[in-house]
């Protein structure tokens, strides 16, 4: 596929990065920082136009006549509106996606679409991993929390402890321990490795388990890995940037919030649009301010802001300081590997959130949904099969019958509105929405043909 | 070094054995003309790809991306290790030195066309075609052919291409892969060579003449299978198809992509380049016509300028193909022509020498300067055809101009303390690193490098692939810093 990327900066280059690694995605970037684009063209096999991102001659000279998608990541919502709408308007570029943070805009659904600004798609990073921290808030002991088919299946990230009654025991045994439940384990990691989930499979103190399930059944199911922890009620946010001041808002009715901000105008505008959140004016890494705004009873400690170095430091201080569970930003991939072990809960990736939505556009079959997992080693796939039995090679088997590539699983199928948790003996029907975990993103290939279905039908 | 040589050496095990199956052309020839260089064919192809395998075999745990660095070696060991390879069948079939060999194989894969055989006439048929062969692989680069077909060198392609592309600017990609990119030249070029072949064909050549001299034209080479060159064939339509594709070949090869891929010439007009080369050497061609006339070397312009023509187009553009002993004319003429060679071919061309685009920003810097003296606070940005050409740019050039230089007058300083006298050494060593061909004086058209003692010829040898690799990628082998950790 052709893709022009608007923007080489955190999230465009993530993006090139993610797509550009797929064999069959020609990338180019379009920048205005030319040393920002040698970088990246030394790194990656792409191609890069430097230039203003919404201008026509800059868009042509990247190849917009024959591009599949657009995808506008530029800081400026407005530059990346009106590229889209240059690229529909001129070039009729089938899918243009914009990265659109101002709720200003987003709210007003009708100023997208057919008579609007043409947009098929906007995504809003904050937005995105605002309701990423907040879910794994709303779910302690979760590492990772993300939906499928619109948040009926949840797919969870958790490491087992002992205390969990399933830890030390089989696979198998999770039926016996919550016989009313169905969940499915799909993968496993023993010390950074995959295991593979079997019935004989015996959980360990320490494992990074993820299983599916439907939503109502999460808190139980995480009940069998780790002992059950009290619903975070005290939160504190460091950092009023976008990300920070849309949790707080997002938490401020049900959880006693507190933020902190630095700088002084800033904490006052917060301050202006918040109800019920205490807004502090101060260095998220004093002593001195958490001890005194009582970090030791916080259930919940976000660093939030733009700089990873000040949140990995402020996040281990509070937690010495007594905060219950401290999670920080962190964009460097290199950084959420060395504070794994330490005494970060919870490193939060903004662009594998981002990229994950973007993926589901650029995948082949009707791919609705794909989360990026394990720093983009591992992936999470939502497909909809379509065809007849003769056309399809998976409709009308039985799930045993299915031979999925290596290390991939069938965790579960949603069929209108029920989920089912994928056991052997279900046989996939049309329309139906596998959810399917690969620990290994390299044999994505394999499983895009298996369910792209055959050249008669398409 | 361990670490840093054996994954290098494992990617050029795979260039060795893709070399060895570019052997088996003219060892089909061979087959089927029942030609008497079979033999040294099939035992050269044979220990060719053994040699690869072998290496491949050793180094294959070894294999990790390429780094900036590990490009840069790669190309130069390619260039320099593979012509040892190239130079077997000639070595084993004809009565000839290794040096000899040697210099043929580095002379048809740089596209030089500087040859120390005679008698061409008489070799074997599989022989010509494996010389011309050589010019027509080295002309689009072996390695830029290797990005292609080896889908390993996906992100360090880039670096590796760039190690090898002729021209200051080699950021520009045609398509997002690079992998993708290479195919595309190649299939530019060898479009071009089918459209040359079949026109020469129509002209009156033999197929298998018009095979050999089609390699030759767009690889710039100078090969041929006759001792008197293009002058055998004594042919004004020969001529005017060889002129024509030559200036094509001159030319960047994205131009003709873009060209061809809007149907249209309009990507012509917008390349400077292009239009400086037509301009140099229109003028070039009528000027020396007539100084010729003047001379009294032709009796009429006609006759003059057809001469001229061919000549100047082909010194200039580096390939070498000669109809013509040019040497016997006023001295003004030749030296104008090997100077022409040193700055006509344009960047990202299968030709040799400074490249236009540097000419151009040389003086345009030069004209930047002396603008800067009578206006102190001038503030003016370098630019070439309309596009701004960054400072960083700029100094590169700079640091070409004065390494190319340097190059040239040391390798003539080797050459005359070797013995040699200054006219030859001079136009050996400007005709070598300019990769056109013949030179003047004991090596003229009318002679062969044959004359030249075999240091001479490893001297001459080196300033091919210098010029070839444009000094940088050959140069910087001699810096410590590339082969530590």
């Amino acid at each position: 596929m052709k893709i022009i990327i608007l923007g080489a900066g955190q999230v465009g280059r993530t993006a090139a990065y993610h797509l550009s690694r797929e064999e069959a995605n020609d990338v180019t970037v379009i920048d205005v920082n030319e040393d920002a684009l040698r970088d990246l063209q030394d790194r990656l096999d792409i191609r890069t136009v430097s230039g203003n991102a919404a201008s026509p001659h800059v868009l042509e000279a990247a190849g917009i006549a024959n591009t599949d998608i657009l995808v506008a990541l530029t800081n400026s919502d407005e530059v990346n509106m009106i590229a889209c709408h240059i690229a529909w308007t001129l070039y009729r570029t089938p899918k243009k996606i914009a990265r659109v943070r101002s709720a200003d805009y987003t709210e007003r659904e009708r100023l997208f679409g057919e008579n609007g600004i043409a947009v098929d798609v906007w995504i809003s990073p904050e937005q995105l991993v605002t309701e990423y921290v907040a879910r794994l808030i709303r779910y302690p002991g979760a590492l990772q929390v993300l939906d499928f088919a619109d948040g009926r299946v949840r797919l969870v990230g958790i490491r087992a402890r002992l205390g969990g009654p399933l830890v030390g025991q089989a696979l198998r045994t999770l039926r016996e321990h919550i016989p009313n439940i169905d969940a499915r384990v799909a993968a496993i990691y023993r010390s950074g490795k995959s295991v593979k989930p079997e019935g004989s499979t015996v959980i360990e103190d320490g494992d990074e388990v993820f299983f599916l399930a439907a939503r109502r059944d999460i808190r139980a199911v995480m009940r069998e890995m780790r002992r059950e922890e009290a619903p975070a009620r005290r939160v504190v946010i460091a950092g009023g940037g976008n990300i920070g001041f849309r949790l707080a808002r997002a938490l401020e009715d049900k959880n006693q919030v507190k933020l902190i901000e630095r700088d002084h105008k800033r904490a006052r505008r917060v301050s202006e649009q918040l109800k019920n959140t205490t807004v502090l004016h101060g260095d998220s890494a004093d002593e001195d301010l958490l001890l005194e705004e009582n970090i030791d009873s916080a259930d919940v400690f976000a660093a939030l802001t733009n700089s990873e170095e000040a949140n990995i430091l402020s996040a281990m201080l509070a937690k010495r300081l007594g905060a219950h569970k401290v999670m920080a930003l962190i964009n460097k991939p290199a950084y959420a590997e060395l504070i794994e072990s330490g005494s970060i809960d919870i490193a939060i990736a903004p662009q594998t959130v981002t990229i994950s939505s973007l993926l589901a556009h650029v995948r082949h079959g009707d791919v609705v949904r794909v989360h990026s997992l394990r720093r983009g080693a591992a992936e999470a796939l939502e497909v909809v099969v379509h065809g007849d039995a003769d056309s399809s090679k998976v409709i009308g088997r039985r799930i045993e019958e299915i031979v999925l590539p290596e290390g991939t699983t069938l965790g579960a199928v949603v069929r209108g509105e029920d989920v089912i948790i994928a056991h052997h003996d279900i046989t996939v029907q049309p329309d139906d929405h596998l959810i399917l975990f690969l620990t290994d993103r390299r044999h994505l290939e394999a499983v895009e043909k298996l369910f792209q279905g055959s050249a008669s039908f398409l | 070094m361990k670490d840093i040589v054996l994954p290098v050496a494992y990617v050029f095990a795979m260039v060795i054995m893709a070399f060895a199956a570019a052997m088996l052309t003219p060892l089909a020839l061979a087959i089927w003309g029942a030609d008497p260089a079979l033999l040294s064919f099939i035992a050269s192809a044979g220990a060719t790809f053994l040699v690869g395998a072998l290496l491949w075999a050793a180094t294959r745990r070894y294999k990790r991306d390429l780094k900036t660095r590990d490009g840069l070696m790669l190309v130069a060991l390619t260039w320099i290790a593979l012509p040892a390879a190239a130079a077997l069948p000639l070595w084993s079939y004809l009565p000839i030195h290794f040096t000899d060999a040697y210099f043929e194989a580095v002379s048809g894969l740089t596209t030089t066309g500087a040859t120390v055989l005679s008698g061409l006439e008489a070799l074997p048929r599989s022989i010509n075609l494996w010389r011309h062969l050589l010019s027509w692989i080295g002309g689009m680069g072996i390695i830029v052919l290797a990005v292609g077909i080896l889908p390993l060198l996906g992100v360090g392609g880039l670096q590796i291409y760039r190690a090898e592309m002729p021209g200051p600017m080699k950021d520009s990609k045609l398509t997002p892969r690079i992998g993708q990119t290479a195919k595309l030249l190649w299939a530019v070029y060898a479009g071009l060579t089918v459209a040359c072949v079949g026109s020469l064909k129509l002209a009156g050549m033999g197929w298998f003449d018009a095979v050999c001299a089609g390699f030759s034209a767009l690889s710039l080479g100078g090969f041929s299978n006759y001792d008197a060159n293009i002058g055998h064939f004594d042919s004004v339509q020969i001529e005017l198809v060889l002129t024509a594709f030559e200036i094509l070949a001159a030319m960047n090869f994205a131009t003709h992509y873009l060209a061809w891929s809007q149907r249209g010439v309009h990507a012509y007009f917008r390349d400077t380049e292009a239009k400086a080369i037509l301009g140099v050497l229109l003028a070039s061609c009528v000027g020396v016509a007539l100084f010729l006339l003047s001379k009294g070397s032709y009796p009429d312009f006609g006759t003059a300028l057809r001469y001229a023509t061919f000549n100047v187009v082909s010194i200039a553009t580096t390939s070498g193909l000669h109809n013509q002993d040019y040497s016997q004319w006023p001295i003004f003429a030749p030296m104008w022509m090997i100077f022409l060679s040193c700055i006509v071919a344009s960047s990202g061309s299968t030709g040799g020498g400074v490249k236009m685009i540097r000419t151009l920003v040389l003086a345009k810097q030069a004209n930047r300067e002396l603008d800067q003296l009578v206006h102190p606070n001038l503030v003016r940005p370098l630019k070439v055809g309309g596009a701004v050409i960054a400072n960083k740019v700029v100094f590169a050039v700079l640091a070409f101009v004065f390494l190319y230089f340097m190059s040239v007058v040391s390798l003539v300083f080797v050459q005359l303390a070797s013995g040699l006298d200054f006219m030859t050494s001079l136009s050996a060593i400007l005709a070598c690193i300019n990769n056109a061909g013949p030179g003047l004086g004991l090596v003229g058209p009318g002679g062969t490098y044959r004359i030249l003692s075999d240091f001479q010829l490893w001297i001459c040898a080196a300033a091919m692939l210098l010029g070839r690799l444009e000094v940088f990628t050959i140069l910087v082998l001699f810096k410590p810093s590339l082969w530590r950790k």
